[in-house]
């Protein structure tokens, strides 16, 4: 019986090994690379290493703090008005007497069939100065000359947290949505015995409840728009000047648009590594306190 | 006052529904007009849609953009699908001390920020000559952490008499994991597939680095470089833009209930 077990537990990695070395390669080893890299510099093929020489100009470069500013401002807006909105859409569409609730969480959902490209490159036309989205804010008479989106420092950072908005609020309010209906309802029939209006009742039932949910979500979403690349690429490439430009955006400049200096990009990229790191922590800490 | 709550609601629900449908309505609409019309606002059906679809095909190599976002995704899935597949089952039916340890490990890598592996990623693939190439863009994501959680997760619920009965029968362990598992698991490898198959279908910062020649590109990547350009044509990107979406449209309207199942992946 022993020997049975042991040999059933050494065929188990006959289904683990491949997959398991093929993240090593391609996950862990470049994250080690990208470290050793992170201490040196040089350029095409040839690399020395230069001790802390990158991490000292880390903390010297106007456009790293720009990168690292914007992509904390993405972060502290559009996060909690992303996942407050699929919140509350979801508790709205969680009634079960609601009509239509089919069409419309299905509307609300689908902006997430979209590739990051297409739709970054349609808020681009809809947010032209022209465009369609002026031509309507005129002729409601909610502006009196057109808005130069995309033109604008803080216009163009609000186009893209609404961007943002658009396509990964339905994702989170599917989460939301499927968490609610494990909530036993008895819970909420004896709330309203006792006399909890609807909206105590969201706060103080479904919001405590969803708890984990709502970490994971969070945890997720920091850890996307700390990445976040593809939308500002293709809607402002990070302009007017480098308003709008991520992180992300900064280490591909880095490597493949500026003189490369794959030694500094690694650096940079390590700063992303530090801030998903320290947030994930910081989000567990917050969040699982009650547990 | 109760009719009045729901009305509200109900016009709080068909705001958020417009703006989400909107953006698809503006490309359908986008796709048969000039981009001069397209950038005045003009909001109605014109009538350039073939001048648009020709000069598509003149100014990009369509055919092959679709072929290689096609051949990519599909390689992509089933890859993931079954290395995936093979590490879920593997850690949670032989369990031991060494393959928790490892497994944990492995879902470290849930957190490591793409951009930081970016760069080594592409040394390694241009030192092994196959920068340009498929494989290079299938790659680095054939078995993530996440999609082999998704598996293991869902393995958690596979009645394992199943596997007992099978083992009296004689089947090998590899036979047990595919005729028994695998096609008990359907549902499950379809999520997984809707879902793997969008990430290779709409991924773009991997392959802008992966792929340098045009004739190589994929959609998201004609797309980007349309819209890039200096004068960018918007009647021709609104037609590559739908091109683009519409496989992924087509499969989130036959399979939602496995796309869905996907998209929340383990979390039950």
């Amino acid at each position: 019986m022993e020997r049975k077990w042991n040999k059933s537990t050494l065929m188990g990695w006959q289904f683990v090994a491949l997959p398991s070395a093929l993240i090593i390669i391609f996950s862990f080893y470049p994250m080690l690379q990208s470290l050793l890299l992170s201490f040196q510099s040089g350029k095409g093929t040839v690399y020395h290493y230069v001790g802390l020489d990158n991490y000292v100009r880390l903390f010297s470069d106007p456009m790293f703090k720009q990168a690292v500013l914007n992509t904390l401002l993405y972060l502290i807006i559009q996060v909690p008005i992303m996942l407050m909105l699929g919140l509350v859409i979801a508790h709205l569409l969680n009634n079960p007497k609601l009509r239509f609730k089919g069409f419309y969480r299905t509307a609300i959902f689908l902006p997430c069939v979209t590739s990051l490209v297409s739709y970054a490159v349609l808020f681009k036309s809809i947010f032209a100065v022209d465009g369609i989205l002026n031509q309507m804010l005129l002729s409601l008479h909610l502006i009196h000359e057109p808005i130069a989106w995309l033109m604008d420092p803080i216009w163009a950072r609000v186009v893209i947290i609404t961007a943002i908005t658009w396509r990964w609020t339905g994702y989170n309010m599917i989460f939301y949505l499927s968490a609610m209906q494990n909530i036993d309802p008895s819970i909420y029939e004896a709330a309203s015995i006792d006399g909890a209006s609807k909206t105590r009742q969201f706060f103080n039932i479904t919001v405590p409840m969803l708890k984990p949910i709502i970490l994971f979500t969070a945890i997720i979403s920091t850890n996307g728009t700390l990445q976040l690349f593809d939308e500002v690429v293709n809607l402002t490439k990070g302009g007017p000047g480098n308003a709008t430009m991520t992180i992300s955006q900064y280490i591909y400049n880095l490597s493949f648009v500026y003189t490369p200096n794959f030694g500094y990009a690694a650096t940079v990229s390590y700063a992303i590594v530090i801030m998903v790191a320290v947030l994930a922590l910081l989000q567990l800490k917050v969040g699982g306190e009650k547990r | 006052m109760k009719r009045l709550t729901t009305a509200g609601v109900h016009l709080f629900l068909i705001l958020a529904s417009v703006v989400s449908l909107f953006p698809f309505v503006w490309m359908l609409i986008g796709m048969t007009n000039s981009s001069s019309d397209i950038l005045k606002g003009r909001f109605s059906i014109g009538s350039k849609l073939m001048d648009n679809v020709h000069k598509l095909m003149e100014m990009t190599n369509l055919g092959a953009a679709s072929w290689n976002s096609a051949v990519i995704a599909i390689i992509g899935t089933f890859g993931t699908l079954l290395l995936s597949s093979m590490a879920g089952y593997g850690f949670e039916i032989y369990q031991s001390k060494g393959k928790s340890r490892l497994f944990g490990l492995l879902m470290l890598s849930m957190m490591m920020p793409f951009a930081a592996v970016m760069i080594p990623l592409f040394r390694m693939f241009s030192d092994m000559g196959l920068l340009n190439t498929p494989t290079a863009v299938v790659m680095p994501t054939i078995t993530t952490a996440f999609m082999i959680f998704f598996f293991l997760q869902n393995t958690k619920s596979f009645p394992r008499e199943l596997l007992q009965a099978g083992r009296v029968d004689g089947l090998t362990e590899w036979q047990l994991f595919t005729r028994i598992y695998m096609p008990t698991m359907k549902p499950t490898y379809a999520a997984a597939a809707i879902i793997t198959f969008m990430n290779y279908w709409n991924s773009f910062l991997w392959p802008l680095i992966a792929l340098q020649t045009q004739e190589k590109k994929t959609l998201p990547l004609v797309v980007s470089s349309l819209a890039s350009s200096y004068n960018p044509d918007y009647g021709i990107i609104m037609v590559a833009i739908v091109i683009t979406t519409l496989p992924s449209i087509l499969i989130f309207f036959l399979l939602q209930k496995q796309f869905v199942q996907g998209m929340l992946g383990s979390v039950k």
